[in-house]
C-alpha cells in the first residue's frame, strides 16, 4: 500500500524522496508557486508555496513529504498571506504589467490574478533598476526581476554554464552576471540557453519578440496559473 | 485676428474669471478672462495644465515596446498613437511603408478607420450633440449625453452604438477595445478570421446609414442658423494635413499637405520624415502645451489647424462616394476656397465618420485581411519617424534608438498642439464679440467651451471627463475685491455664493 499525505483534507499517495510539492502536483493539486519548476533543484525562496504541515508553516516545494502529515494550503490565513508576498513582489520592483511585453504570459501577474490581488497595498519603492540590453539577442530588464534564481539554477543545471547569479542581501540584492564588466554580452550566454527562456516574470526577454503573440493567444488569457501549471509543469516532475 | 488679447497691459487691475476645469474635453485644461470695469475682455487664454513627460520616460526603453507604452498616453486615440510609434519602428527593422506587407497594411487602415468611426462618434454623440441640439446656453442638465437620450432617444442610441461598433473593429484587429495590441515592428501580430469580419461585417451596412444621417443632421443644424455658425469662434488660417498622391482625403499615410486661408498651396507631398524642416514649435511660460508653426511662414503667421476641417478643407476628393457627395456639399455651402467657420469641424468630422464607415464596409469585402503573410524585416537602422492622422489631426512620432535597440530620443508632437494657436484665437474671439461686455453667467462661459470643445482636443491624450466637472467662477472687481461667485457642483448643481 502506498504512502500518502492529506492536503486540505484530500488524501494524496507520495513516494519516498518526493517533496509536498511534488506529490500535489501528481495528484493534480496546485499550490501557488513562483521560484519552483519541477526540473531544476527547489530554491524554497519565494515562499508562495508556503502551507501549513501538522500545525508548522513550510515550504511545500523544499519539504519532503511524509506518512501521515497532514498539509493546509487553501486556508484564509495562507491565501491572504500569498497575497501579501505577491503584493510586496509587485511594490518592490517597477512591475507595470498595461505596458510589459509579459503581460499574459507572466506568471507573477497570474499569480497575482490568481490570488485575486486587486492592488499593491504597500506604498511603492519605485526603485531605480537598469536595463542591460547590451546581448545581441537577450535584453535583461533588471527593474523585473523578484530574484527567483530560476536563471540561476537553468544556466547551471541545465545549459551547463554559470552565467546568472544572486548578490548583495536583503533590500540590496540584485541579479548579476558572469562578466568583468557587468554586461550580458561579455558572458557565454546564448539565446537558446534554457536560462533565457526561464524567466517566470518579464526580467529576461528575447530581444524583438515582444507583442507578437496577439492577446487572446497568450499562455493566460483563457486560463489561470493553477490550470497552466497543473497540465504543464506535473508532465516535467521526474524528468 | 485676436492676439492683441493674449496678453493685456495692465493685468493686476483687471477682474479675472476662470473657467477651470473645461469640460467634455479629453484631458484637463482651463480658461483665464480678464476683465475691465466694464466687463470688456482684455485678455483671453486656454491654458493647458497638466504635464505628461512620455517623451522622457519611454527613454531606456526598448523600441518594440513603444507602440503598447506610447498609446497609454489617450484613452480615446490610443489607436493613432499605436500606429503612429508602429509606423516609426518599422523603419527602426528596415521597413519603409511601400515594403509592409500588404495585409498588415490593410489591417492596420481597417484598425484606423474603427478608432477614427469611434473617436468621432464619441466626441459628435457623447460630448458635443447637447451643445448643437439644446443652444449653447441652454440649461446646465442639459448638456449632457443623458439628456440627449432623454429628448433624442433614436439619435442618442445610434451615437452609442456607431462608437460601440468603431471599438468592436479596433478589439477584432487588435484584441481589446482600448490598448490593446496589434501592430508590431514590421507588420501585425494577426489577420482577420472569418468569424471575425462576418460578425463586422453584419452590422456594416447599418452603420453607413447612421453615419450618412448624422451628416444630414449636423448640415441642418449648421445652414438653418448659417449666419451665426459661420461666425461663432471663427478665424481665417492655414490648415496642414497628410492627402494621398492624387490628393485625396488621407488618415494612414501620405505626404504633407498645407494651404493658406484662401486655398492656396503652401508645401505638398512632403515626406513627413522631413517634418523638422518645415515645422518648429514654440514655447510660452503660461501653457505647458507648446505652439507648432510653419517655418516658412514664421512664428506670427505660420501657425495652422489640423484635424477633420483641416483634412476635408486640403484634399482634393474622398475616394469613398457618400463621403464625396458630402464633401462637395460641405465645401459648397461657404461659398470660398476654404471652410474657416470653427464649428464646421463637426460637419467635416461627421463627414468622415461616414468616409470611415464606407471604407470598413470596403476593406471586410478584401481577402487581404485575412491573409497571413503578416511581417516583414530589413535592415535595422538608428531612427524612425512615424505620421498618422489621428482623429484630431496630423500626429508625428519621432525616435532614435542605439546599437542595443534602446530609445534615446523621442519627440511625439500630438494633434492638439497643432491646434493650440487657434483654439486660443477661438477663445478670444467668442471673449471679444459674444462675451465682453456683459454679466457673465455660467451658460454664457458655456460659449467659451463650445469653442475649444468644436476642435475635440485631447489636451492630455488621457483623461476624460463628461458633464460633471466641478466648475468654479469668481467675479473680483478692479480692487482685487471678491464680487460674485458661481459654483457648479460635482452633482450637476449650480450654487450663487455671495461674497
Amino acid at each position: 500500500m502506498s504512502k500518502t499525505i492529506t492536503i486540505d483534507g484530500k488524501t494524496i499517495p507520495f513516494e519516498d524522496g518526493q517533496t509536498i510539492m511534488d506529490a500535489a502536483m501528481a495528484a493534480d493539486v496546485y499550490i501557488p508557486h513562483l521560484c519552483h519548476q519541477p526540473e531544476y533543484t527547489p530554491h524554497g525562496s519565494c515562499k508562495l508555496c508556503t502551507v501549513k504541515v501538522n500545525g508548522r508553516n513550510c515550504s511545500a516545494c523544499t519539504f519532503p513529504a511524509m506518512e501521515g502529515q497532514e498539509v493546509l494550503s487553501e486556508t484564509k490565513e495562507l491565501i491572504d498571506d500569498r497575497k501579501k508576498v505577491t503584493q510586496m513582489l509587485f511594490v518592490e520592483g517597477n512591475h507595470f504589467c498595461p505596458s510589459c511585453e509579459k503581460t499574459g504570459n507572466c506568471q507573477l501577474q497570474g499569480v497575482a490574478y490568481h490570488l485575486n490581488m486587486l492592488d499593491n497595498h504597500f506604498p511603492l519603492f519605485y526603485p531605480d533598476r537598469a536595463v542591460d540590453a547590451s546581448h545581441p539577442e537577450v535584453m535583461i530588464d533588471h527593474n523585473r526581476c523578484i530574484f527567483c534564481t530560476l536563471c540561476v539554477r537553468a544556466s547551471q543545471q541545465t545549459d551547463g554554464k554559470d552565467v546568472f547569479a544572486i548578490s548583495g542581501r536583503g533590500i540590496n540584492k540584485h541579479l548579476i552576471v558572469n562578466a568583468q564588466s557587468g554586461l550580458l554580452k561579455d558572458t557565454d550566454l546564448d539565446v537558446n540557453d534554457q536560462a533565457a527562456h526561464v524567466c517566470p516574470t518579464g526580467a529576461i526577454l528575447i530581444k524583438r519578440t515582444g507583442y507578437q503573440v496577439p492577446i487572446g493567444e497568450r499562455i493566460y488569457d483563457h486560463q489561470q496559473i493553477d490550470q497552466v501549471s497543473l497540465a504543464k509543469e506535473h508532465l516535467n516532475h521526474g524528468e | 485676428m485676436y492676439e492683441h488679447l493674449e496678453t493685456a497691459e495692465n493685468r493686476d487691475s483687471l477682474k479675472r474669471v476662470v473657467v477651470d476645469p473645461v469640460s467634455r474635453v479629453e484631458g484637463h485644461g482651463k480658461v483665464t478672462l480678464l476683465l475691465d470695469a466694464d466687463n470688456k475682455v482684455k485678455q483671453a487664454r486656454l491654458h493647458i495644465v497638466e504635464f505628461r513627460g512620455f517623451e522622457r520616460f519611454i527613454q531606456g526603453r526598448p523600441y518594440w515596446e513603444l507602440p503598447v507604452l506610447v498609446q497609454r498616453l489617450c484613452g480615446i486615440c490610443p489607436v493613432s498613437h499605436h500606429l503612429a510609434a508602429a509606423k516609426a519602428i518599422d523603419q527602426l527593422v528596415g521597413i519603409d511603408p511601400e515594403n509592409l506587407p500588404v495585409a498588415a497594411d490593410k489591417l492596420r487602415r481597417l484598425l484606423h478607420f474603427g478608432q477614427v468611426l469611434q473617436s468621432h462618434a464619441l466626441h459628435f454623440f457623447h460630448l458635443s450633440s447637447p451643445d448643437l441640439l439644446f443652444g449653447f446656453e441652454s440649461e446646465i442638465s442639459k448638456r449632457s449625453i443623458v439628456a440627449v437620450l432623454a429628448e433624442f432617444p433614436e439619435l442618442g442610441v445610434q451615437g452609442v452604438k456607431l462608437r460601440k461598433y468603431g471599438q468592436e473593429v479596433i478589439r477584432m484587429v487588435s484584441g481589446k477595445r482600448i490598448h490593446g495590441t496589434g501592430a508590431i515592428a514590421g507588420g501585425m501580430n494577426k489577420s482577420l478570421t472569418k468569424a471575425e469580419r462576418n460578425y463586422l461585417l453584419e452590422d456594416i451596412d447599418q452603420m453607413i446609414s447612421w453615419s450618412a444621417a448624422s451628416v444630414a443632421l449636423i448640415k441642418k443644424v449648421h445652414c438653418s442658423n448659417l449666419p451665426y455658425y459661420d461666425d461663432f469662434a471663427t478665424i481665417r488660417t492655414n490648415y496642414l494635413g497628410l492627402t494621398k498622391p492624387d490628393g485625396a482625403l488621407e488618415l494612414y499615410h501620405g505626404g504633407i499637405r498645407a494651404k493658406d486661408e484662401h486655398g492656396a498651396t503652401i508645401m505638398d507631398h512632403i515626406d513627413y520624415c522631413k517634418y523638422n524642416d518645415y515645422i518648429h514649435e514654440e514655447v510660452r511660460s503660461w501653457t505647458y502645451m507648446k505652439f507648432p508653426y510653419l517655418l516658412s511662414r514664421g512664428q506670427e503667421n505660420g501657425w495652422y489647424r489640423v484635424g477633420p476641417l483641416a483634412r476635408v478643407n486640403n484634399c482634393d476628393y474622398i475616394n469613398t462616394p457618400l463621403a464625396e457627395a458630402a464633401r462637395v456639399e460641405f465645401k459648397a455651402h461657404s461659398g470660398e476656397a476654404m471652410v474657416h467657420s470653427t464649428l464646421a469641424f463637426h460637419w467635416s468630422r461627421l463627414i468622415e465618420i461616414l468616409h470611415c464607415a464606407e471604407s470598413i464596409k470596403d476593406l471586410l469585402h478584401d481577402p487581404d485581411i485575412m491573409s497571413s503573410d503578416l511581417v516583414a524585416q530589413g535592415e535595422k537602422r538608428y531612427e524612425g519617424i512615424g505620421v498618422i492622422e489621428a482623429p484630431r489631426g496630423t500626429l508625428f512620432h519621432h525616435y532614435q534608438v542605439d546599437e542595443n535597440d534602446i530609445v534615446t530620443k523621442a519627440n511625439l508632437i500630438v494633434s492638439t498642439t497643432s491646434n493650440n494657436m487657434a483654439m486660443n484665437e477661438s477663445v478670444r474671439q467668442v471673449a471679444a464679440e459674444y462675451l465682453s461686455g456683459r454679466e457673465l453667467t455660467e451658460p454664457l462661459l458655456n460659449n467659451l467651451e463650445v469653442a475649444i470643445r468644436a476642435y475635440d482636443p485631447c489636451l492630455s491624450c488621457a483623461t476624460h471627463a463628461v458633464g460633471k466637472m466641478p466648475l468654479k467662477l469668481e467675479l473680483i472687481n478692479a480692487e482685487g475685491q471678491l464680487i460674485d461667485q458661481l459654483v457648479k457642483h460635482t452633482n450637476g448643481q449650480i450654487e450663487r455664493l455671495n461674497a
